[in-house]
Formats: C-alpha cells, structure tokens, sequence
C-alpha cells in the first residue's frame, strides 16, 4: 500500500458523507431563503453575505494554531487579519447601510 | 461539559442565526435586524472557536500561535471597523469589493497552508479535501484578484473596457494553463506545483476582470462574493470544519441567486456581462452628427430661468444618477424638493434599479438625505407617470434614462429597462457636460427639443437653483 492510499483508509469516509450531506442541504437553504428581493435591499443584501463568509477568520484561526512552520504561521495570520478585515468590515458596512433605511432624523440637516 | 461539544453546539446557533438573519435581510423593514442576528451568530462562532482552540489543546505548549491569533484578530479586526465607518456612502460598493477581496485572499492563503500540511503528511488528508484545497485556492484568488480589479474600477482607476480577440486567447490559453496545473498537482507535483497554481489563477482572474465594463462591476463584484463563499466552503471541506461549510455554502448559494436577480434587474444576462464587456465599442464623440443628418444642439438655461419654470408646475420626477451621488448633492436636491413641495408641487423620485453604482445603492444614499421613504418610486411604478408630469428633473443621471435603450439594437445598452424621461413635458439636466457617461454612449435626450441643459456640477448648480427659487419666492 502506497503512503497515500494509506492516507485516505485513515479517514473514516462516512465523515465525508456527513461534509457532503451539510454542503447540499446549505445549497437548497441557501437558494431558498432569499427567493423575493426588493431591488433596494440588494446592495445590503450582497454586503450582508460578504460579511458571512467573513466566518473565513475561524479558519485562519485553526491553521495558525496548527501551523508547525514559520512560513505557515505567517501565512495563517495574514489569513486571520483579512478574514477579520472582511468580517468586522462587513457588518459595519451593512449596517451603515441599513440604518439609512430606518432612522429618519428630523430635517433640516445640511450636507 | 466537553469543550469539543460546547463548541459544536456554538456552531449549531451560530449557523441557525445565519440563516434567518439572511432571510430578513431580503425585507426591507427587519433587515437591519437580520444583519444584526447575522453578527450575532459570527460571535457564537467566534466563542466556538475560541472554545475549541484554547480548551480543545489545539495550541501546543509553548506555542506563539494564540497571542498571534488575537493580534491578528485585532488588527484585522480594527483595520475593519475603521474603513467601513469612515468610508462616504457614495464608495461603499468600492468597499464591499475590498471587503470580499480580503474573504477570498484568506481563503487562498488558508488552502495554501493546508495543501502544504497535506503535502508534508501533517494534515490527515482525504480525496475530498485535498481537492478543496485546489478549488479554495483558485476560487479565492480570483475572489481576492477580481475584487482589488473591480475595486480598481470603482475607485476610477481604470475605466474603460478593454477587449480584443487576442486578449480572448491569451485568457483561453491561460485557462488551459490552470487545468494543466491541477493535473501537474494531481500526478505528484507537490507544494511547487501549487505555487504555480496560485500565479496562474493571479494571471486569469486578471484577465477575467480587466474587459468587464464599469457599468457592469455590480454584478461582478456580487458573483465575486458568492465566490467567495465557496471558497470558504472549501476551507471548510479541507479543515473539516462544518461552520465554515453551512456559512460558505449558504453565501455562495445565495450569492449566485442575488447575482441572477441583478442581472435580470439590469436586463443583462450572465454570460453578456462577463463576455461581451459593455463600453467596448468606439466611444461616442458628445453631440456628433449622425450620418447626413443636422448636428445635434443642446439648449442651455440659467439657474433664474429654471426658477421660473419650477415655479409653474404642479408635479415634479426628481430621476437621481451617480453624477449626483459623486457631488454629494442629495441634501441639496431634498432641500429644493422640500421647498418645491411647500409649495404644492407633487415631487417624486424615480429610482432606476442600478442608479448610483450598484442596484439599491441610490436608495441608501436619498434616505442618508432624509428623503421620505413614500416618494421614492421604482421604474414600474413611475413610468407611466411621465406623461403628466410636467417636468423631469435628471440629476447626473445618463444611461438610465438613454431612450436609445428601448429601440437602438446596436446600443450597448439596448433592452435594458429605462426611465422614460423623454415623455415628460420638459425635462431638465443637471450634468456637467455632454460628455457620455459611464457605458461610454451619447445619450439623444440632451438634444430633444423639450430638453433644458443646466451645466454644472450637481451640487453648485442645484445650490444656484436653491437660492434662485427663494429669491423669486
């Protein structure tokens, strides 16, 4: 048996399924949960998901704390700082938006 | 309660958060909330994960790896916050392609990282996330590539498109490059090869990008997005990581669905906006004359005599365009409308579905003006409108209300919904110049004889009309 082959017989393949059983059900949810947009709500929309892929930072967080060499911790923690940038960012970004749509201060105000 | 559990059960509210926040998001009314239970599930996620490190013994004794992570957390975090607080309305989509470019690029370097552990026989590794790998690479730099491109873009840095047939087959050649790549991977090329991987998908994703119109960069950036989300998606897959999967997987595929939207919102299909390349064609000299025919004149009016005729009416169509977003004119324009409305006037908005840069962006800006929500209107509603209304007012806005768009075949612009300004009894344009605008064609509006252009950038002129309708009031 190769190294690889052995590789692959360590990992228990209804793990796999369970991956691939998660991924198709989120695809279904996914394409379901937003079927009627107004058009004024897609720009926030689209930046309100971005901010959910910020979730990317917990991966960065695993590999730096996996990480074994320097390269690799390095490149971990630049995966962390963007993935915060995209994940602080984004909710901030989106809820300036959103607020725009609901508070109406008094007028008056100057530009 | 063992930590591993804790942290699954983290997750489990977190992805359920997620998922509803999503869903109010698409109504206008509970958005803001669906942002805010969205955030709330990132920070579920965050405690999982903070739970799963440090009480899991992830972190090996001795290790620097847990003050790196909170740094990196902070400074990224931090880096964040401040850009998206400071940056103008007018550059958020600008911001959201910078945002989603860091998505991509941590996605890229946490595929790399995990390729490497695999390589080295660190990382326990199946065929399933070994492949993740390769696709989190490519997908998330051109994530990362794409959006600093379409970022680029909107900034002004590049405007134009750019396409030619030569260009077409470098990008096919360099697509049949990648592909070779991963074959090269896959026979046993190792972490050198996957290097190679990176370069080549910088090189196509480069070239995917450079020849898509400006005009078109929102539902670039929004497809880039969904890219991004399965991206991380594949993250997820090569860290067997089910929270990563669940957000990823749920991005990219509502991603892909919204992308569709626009599209449609815009008339455009898919595969014309990432093909064609909008504004590719020779750009229009202002004012030319076509072929025998007179050339065309504009006729011009002062700040007084617009006054004058404002002061005549009963209804007016504000139609707001990016020219007026850039100049920052939208408190100025709901300061002439307040006082048009005092006097009777019936003032509405009509709002193209892509005025300002991206689709409802337009909306964000009147309503940071503290226009009333009632007047704005979409392009269904006040279409057939323009008939009666006595004047239209176009304020930067061009292409939108191009009526080339309804009956030129071979205008770029051709069947994409339009608002039919040209049918209002006057029509008055608050432009700059005659310059063409963003799709790079004239626009017959500025010509038609019910036409007064009023030069200008938008916020000094609309300030001179101000103060010249209180003057004659």
């Amino acid at each position: 048996m190769t190294e690889a082959a052995q590789m692959v017989s360590q990992v228990d393949p209804k793990l796999i399924l369970y991956a691939i059983y998660i991924f198709t059900l989120a695809v279904f949810v996914g394409f379901e949960v937003i079927s009627k947009v107004p058009v004024q709500l897609h720009t926030p929309l689209m930046s309100g998901t971005n901010a959910i892929h910020g979730i990317v930072m917990l991966g960065g967080m695993l590999v730096l704390a996996h990480a074994e060499t320097p390269l690799l911790t390095w490149l971990g923690f630049a995966a962390v700082v963007l993935g915060a940038m995209n994940l602080f960012g984004g909710f901030v970004v989106t809820d300036r938006m959103l607020e725009m749509f609901k508070t109406k201060k008094p007028s008056g105000r100057k530009a | 309660m063992n930590p591993k559990l804790l942290s699954d059960l983290a997750y489990l509210t977190s992805a359920i958060l997620f998922i509803i926040g999503l869903k109010f998001l698409s109504h206008p009314r509970r958005a803001r909330r669906g942002n805010q239970m969205a955030a709330i599930g990132m920070l579920f996620a965050i405690i999982a994960s903070f739970i799963f490190i440090w009480g899991g013994g992830v972190l090996k004794e001795g290790s620097n790896a847990g003050v790196l992570i909170i740094v990196g957390i902070l400074v990224g975090g931090l880096a964040g916050t401040l850009s998206a607080r400071y940056v103008a309305m007018t550059d958020m989509p600008q911001m959201v392609a910078l945002l989603n470019g860091c998505g991509g690029g941590a996605a890229a370097l946490i595929s790399t990282v995990e390729f490497a552990n695999f390589a080295t026989g660190r990382g326990e590794s199946d065929p399933l996330a070994s492949g993740a790998t390769l696709f989190g690479a490519v997908i998330g730099s051109l994530s990362f590539w794409g959006s600093l491109m379409a970022f680029g873009k909107l900034s002004g840095f590049m405007e134009r498109a750019i396409t030619s047939a030569f260009q077409k087959f470098v990008t096919a050649v360099v697509f049949l490059a990648l592909l070779a790549t991963i074959a090269w991977i896959g026979t046993g090329g190792g972490i050198v090869a996957f290097y190679a991987l990176l370069g080549v998908s910088f090189l196509f994703s480069i070239l995917m990008v450079v020849p898509i119109g400006g005009a078109d960069m929102p539902v670039v950036i929004s497809l880039l997005n969904s890219c991004t989300g399965l991206a991380v998606a594949a993250t997820g897959f090569a860290l067997r990581e089910p929270a990563l999967i669940i957000s990823g997987t749920l991005v990219g595929a509502s991603g892909t669905l919204l992308t569709l939207l626009m599209c449609k919102a815009m008339n455009r299909s898919i595969t014309n906006v990432l093909f064609a390349g909008v504004g590719a064609g020779p750009v229009a000299k202002p004012g030319a004359a076509t072929a025998g025919g007179p050339a065309k004149t504009a006729r011009e009016i002062t700040a007084d005599d617009l006054a004058m005729l404002l002061a005549n009416i009963q209804t007016l169509i504000v139609i707001p365009g990016y020219g007026m977003a850039v100049a920052q004119a939208q408190h100025v324009t709901r300061e002439l409308a307040d006082m048009l409305t005092a006097k009777g006037v019936d003032v509405k908005y009509a709002v193209h579905p892509v005025a300002g840069r991206m689709p409802g962006h337009m909306n964000v800006l009147l309503a940071e003006a503290n226009v009333p929500y009632e007047q704005l209107f979409d392009l269904d509603q006040i279409n057939p409108e323009f008939e009666h209304c006595d004047v239209a007012l176009v304020i930067g806005a061009n292409d939108v209300v191009n009526p080339c768009a309804r009956y030129d075949k071979s205008s770029p612009i051709y069947g994409m919904p339009v608002l039919d300004a040209d049918k209002a009894k006057n029509i008055v344009v608050v432009k700059r110049s005659l310059k063409p605008g963003f799709a790079g064609i004239d626009n017959e509006i500025y010509y038609n004889p019910k036409t007064y252009m009023f030069f200008g950038d938008a916020k000094g002129a609309l300030q001179k009309l101000v103060e010249a309708v209180k003057a004659g009031g």
